[in-house]
């Protein structure tokens, strides 16, 4: 398979972009679509020419590094992440645009890298228990019904590659942060510091620049663990409850 | 040089509580006036962290990734062991120990496997409380699934995620030291070497991987928690961006490397499937659990699978270690599949695989519950390969996978440098020549939560804190980093540094992977200096217009990797006796089981630099067996 590329290429923050065109030859069904750009990097560096830059490290689907625009969708046109992506879903001769994430809380670094750590932040807002190491009663003095176990499961499982804010025309994070809040909402060890979690978080979610919800589920579509949009209503309800509620 | 390893006397169970009780504290109006360097944020390392910055101490965290969130413990898939025995089927401390220790074929410390076994009880309550969403029965109790080597249900589970549900865990108690302060976390920020003044550990040269700026870090103990060396194969079953090269430079400055040519090959992965393939997946070993294991028993069967009448049909783990089956320990199961192929009934394309087939489990239990158990791990299946696991069998191999070697430390895991702390994969410790499956999770969280928060105390207790970094040995050490960056740019060569790993990988991996030969051992020492030196006269590694340059950061790891297989190579070649994953060729039994050579070969190997062109130096560890007498090892 042959395949035009046009990759966005941006030396760093200050640099304006643009994109170049590149041309791969010899692509395979089975290569995954990182490493059909390692084929172009490879050949980059035998011109002697700086690599395109990405994130990645998994390879994967799991650590959440990988993040294109693969033709203006997130993680391609497969459900699941950039490295989990594999050539059989092109067609020969096709031209594939690769761009990085645009968000206003994503800048980008250099080529298709983004600086995510706006993700951190949020959850250093709130995102935790507050317990410390050691002294933990018996791990199963807390029972927790298997249904909340299973759904906070389902929340727990978001990767954190910011697929959500990238597919959102707002660029809003409420997908992420929703998946963050309900995992530890679901569960009993997350019930004393439930109101003040979801207040920080939201609030840190708004003051790094992420754009509002207009119930679009672009988010919920390209998301690569299917995280559902369910839990942005969930946390929806949790956040009126809390500033009902006055403030521990 | 005498290696101690410091492990107190006494009967096995007393050793950790009287250690405990030896070691010094430090007043907490004193702690915040030490700073630690944790260098790894996996579940050592960010266990470590958050729990030293609880305590009262500055940490500083540093990872190569952009989130200390996706360090490759996020990869982990099956579990975690814990003697609970909320089974109630036999399960003890005394029998996860004397599993870890057999299972380890005899060639790890018994006081430090003892302690692993007693904290990881600790560690499971320790996670409930953070919230990490384990898998539940219906009455709301923890669940648990079986792993390979035992024969008991210890495994602690969060569906095919556990590694990525129990890092989060860590880094929300790191998130939470952030906030408040007392940790200063910095991603994207590679270590380059360590700082060594007046013999003790005192700082570490970074570069910011974003600006290109490269860095001095000053701290009263510095931290290695940076996982394994698995990319000495090239493929594996590793993240991208695994690498030797913090272990290795802290080598090249003086700490011992223990036991290197114990890698574990891992027996369910998915098959290689072409020359351009940049890494290995992992199939969870709790697959086995129900999946049975087999191939064709005439060579080159071409029919379909679901074609091949049972009767025809080899289950050979079920065959050969009947009590065991499908479980046994890795290293086994992996050689079985080797030979299996070797012998061209290998099935799939090249002939480099074997059937695992859930057809009966999905006929006895159905296929919802084969979803609910292994869900996404069939999806991931299907995603690489194109094939559906619920209606054909998949296709496994073995693949590298874990490093059982590592920095050599003692019992309080502190390495032969003073204020030098090893911890998780990077560190040689629990595993002997061979690891249970869902025992690196434990240990890394043993090690980070319920060890070093105790040792590294005990050690800051006897220094003066604050040192800075004006220091000549910073400079030197600066300068040294910069020296490699600019000889690796100054090569202007034409070949990039994939392809030099790639021969490496493939080389190393043939004459040193499941089974390792004098003559194959000799035929790589020969061949890696010749590679070094294509290298760096070929390797292309352009300048950037910005800070940000990942080709030189993989050249640099390149570079490490060529010059570590030397020491892998060598260590492989001095071991002249089988045990566990370190297979020679010339010492196997009757039936091709692993020889083992206790008379001679009792010891831990623990390398030191030989400095610039010379062969590494052999320290031994003696390993006393007080409490358990090593057998050979039965799983049939
Ligand atoms: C696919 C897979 C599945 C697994 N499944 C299981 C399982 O089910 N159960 C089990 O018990 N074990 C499992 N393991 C093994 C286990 O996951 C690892 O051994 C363990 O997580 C290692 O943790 P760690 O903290 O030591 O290192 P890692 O998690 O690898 O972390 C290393 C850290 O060091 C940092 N680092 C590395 N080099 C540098 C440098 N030069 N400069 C700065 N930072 C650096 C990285 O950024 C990272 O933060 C699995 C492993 C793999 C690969
Ligand atoms: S919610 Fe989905 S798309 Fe968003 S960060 Fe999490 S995994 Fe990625
Ligand atoms: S590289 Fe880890 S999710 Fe893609």
């Amino acid at each position: 398979m042959k395949l035009h590329l046009k990759v966005w290429r941006q030396a760093g923050p200050q640099d304006a972009g643009r994109f170049e065109n590149h041309t791969v030859e010899g692509v395979t069904p089975d290569m995954s679509f990182l490493e059909m750009l390692d084929v172009l990097n490879n050949k980059l560096l035998a011109q002697g020419k700086p690599t395109i830059a990405f994130d990645h490290d998994c390879r994967e689907g799991i650590c959440g590094s990988c993040s294109m625009m693969i033709n203006g969708r997130a993680h391609g046109p497969t459900r699941g992440t950039t490295c989990q992506t594999y050539m059989r879903n092109f067609t020969d001769g096709q031209t594939v645009v690769i761009e990085p994430w645009r968000a206003r809380a994503f800048p980008v670094m250099c080529d298709l890298v983004v600086d995510r750590s706006a993700f951190d932040r949020i959850q250093q807002a709130g995102g935790y228990v507050s317990v410390n190491t050691g002294g933990a009663p018996d791990g199963n003095c807390l029972p927790v019904p298997k249904d909340n176990a299973e759904k906070a499961m389902d929340a727990a499982q978001c990767i954190g590659c910011g697929a959500c804010v990238a597919a959102c025309k707002n660029a809003s994070a409420m997908l992420f942060v929703a998946a963050k809040v309900s995992h530890l909402g679901l569960l009993p060890q997350g019930q004393p510091e439930r109101s003040r979690r979801v207040l920080a978080m939201v609030a840190k979610m708004d003051e790094e620049g992420f754009g509002n919800c207009t119930n679009q589920y672009e988010c919920e579509a390209v998301c690569p663990k299917a995280i559902s949009a369910d839990f942005i209503a969930r946390m929806n309800r949790d956040q009126i409850g809390s500033t009902l509620i006055p403030a521990e | 040089m005498q290696l101690e390893s410091r492990a107190p006397t006494g009967p096995l169970a007393e050793k950790w509580d009287r250690c405990k009780m030896e070691m010094k504290l430090v007043n907490p109006a004193n702690k915040r006036k030490y700073h630690v360097l944790v260098v790894g944020t996996g579940l050592a390392g960010g266990s470590c962290a958050a729990s030293l910055a609880e305590l009262g101490y500055n940490v500083s965290v540093f990872c190569y990734q952009d989130s200390p969130r996706r360090a490759h413990s996020i990869a982990a898939q099956g579990g975690i062991n814990a003697a609970k025995n909320y089974r109630n089927d036999g399960d003890s401390v005394e029998r996860l120990f004397l599993d870890t220790i057999k299972g380890g074929d005899y060639r790890s410390r018994e006081a430090n496997v003892y302690r692993l076994a007693q904290v990881s009880r600790n560690i499971i309550d320790q996670c409930v409380a953070q919230g990490v969403p384990f898998a539940r029965e219906y009455g709301g109790q923890l669940d648990n699934r079986s792993f390979g080597g035992a024969q008991v249900s210890r495994t602690f589970y969060c569906r095919g995620q556990t590694g990525q549900q129990l890092l989060l865990g860590a880094y929300s108690s790191l998130n939470r030291q952030i906030a408040q302060g007392r940790v200063k976390s910095h991603p994207r920020h590679e270590m380059l070497d360590l700082v060594m003044v007046n013999g003790v550990a005192r700082g570490i040269i970074v570069r910011d991987m974003v600006t290109g700026q490269i860095e001095r870090h000053s701290g009263d103990a510095v931290v290695l928690a940076t996982g394994g060396y698995g990319p000495v194969f090239y493929l594996s079953t590793n993240a991208k961006g695994c690498n030797v090269t913090a272990t290795f430079r802290a080598y090249r400055r003086g700490a011992l490397f223990a036991n290197p040519c114990f890698t574990q090959i891992h027996p369910t992965c998915i098959p290689v499937t072409g020359d351009y393939q940049s890494k290995l997946t992992l199939m969870s070993e709790s697959l086995r659990n129900d999946g049975r294991i087999w191939v064709p028993k005439t060579p080159a069967d071409k029919r379909r699978p679901d074609a091949i009448p049972e009767g025809e049909r080899d289950y050979f783990l079920e065959r050969k270690y009947p009590s065991y089956g499908n479980l046994a320990p890795r290293d086994i199961s992996s050689r079985a599949a080797k030979e299996a192929c070797d012998a061209g009934l290998g099935v799939g394309d090249g002939g480099r695989g074997v059937y695992l087939d859930f057809a009966d489990a999905i006929r006895r239990l159905g296929e919802p519950t084969i979803r609910e158990r292994y869900g996404n791990l069939f999806e991931m299946y299907e995603h690489i390969t194109g094939e559906n696991p619920y209606k054909v069998p998949m296709r496994i191999y073995p693949a590298v996978h874990y490093c059982m070697g590592g920095l050599w430390v003692d019992y309080r895991l502190m390495s032969n440098i003073p204020g030098l702390f090893v911890l998780g994969e990077a560190n040689f410790s629990d595993h002997g020549a061979n690891r249970l499956g869902a025992s690196a999770l434990m240990q890394g969280l043993a090690d980070g939560y319920f060890v070093a928060p105790y040792t590294i105390t005990d050690y800051l207790a006897g220094v003066k804190p604050g040192a800075g970094t004006d220091l000549p040995e910073f400079a030197e050490a600066e300068a040294k980093v910069g020296g490699i960056m600019k000889r690796l740019q100054d090569a202007r060569g034409k070949t990039s540094a994939q392809v030099f790993h790639r021969e490496l990988g493939k080389m190393v991996w043939d004459e040193c992977g499941m089974a390792r030969s004098r003559a194959s051992l000799e035929k790589l020492l020969r061949a890696i200096p010749d590679i070094r030196e294509r290298f760096w006269k070929d390797v292309s590694v352009p300048a950037t217009a910005g800070g940000m340059n990942q080709g030189l950061e993989y050249a640099g790891r390149v570079a490490d990797l060529i010059d570590f297989a030397e020491v892998l190579a060598t260590d492989a070649l001095t071991r002249e006796e089988s045990c566990g994953a370190h297979f020679r060729e010339e010492y196997q039994t009757e039936d091709g089981e692993a020889a083992r050579n206790d008379a001679e070969y009792s010891f831990v190997s623990a390398w030191q630099n030989g400095g610039e062109g010379n062969a590494p130096v052999l320290h031994r560890e003696h390993l006393k067996y007080e409490f358990v007498k090593p057998s050979v090892r039965s799983y049939k």
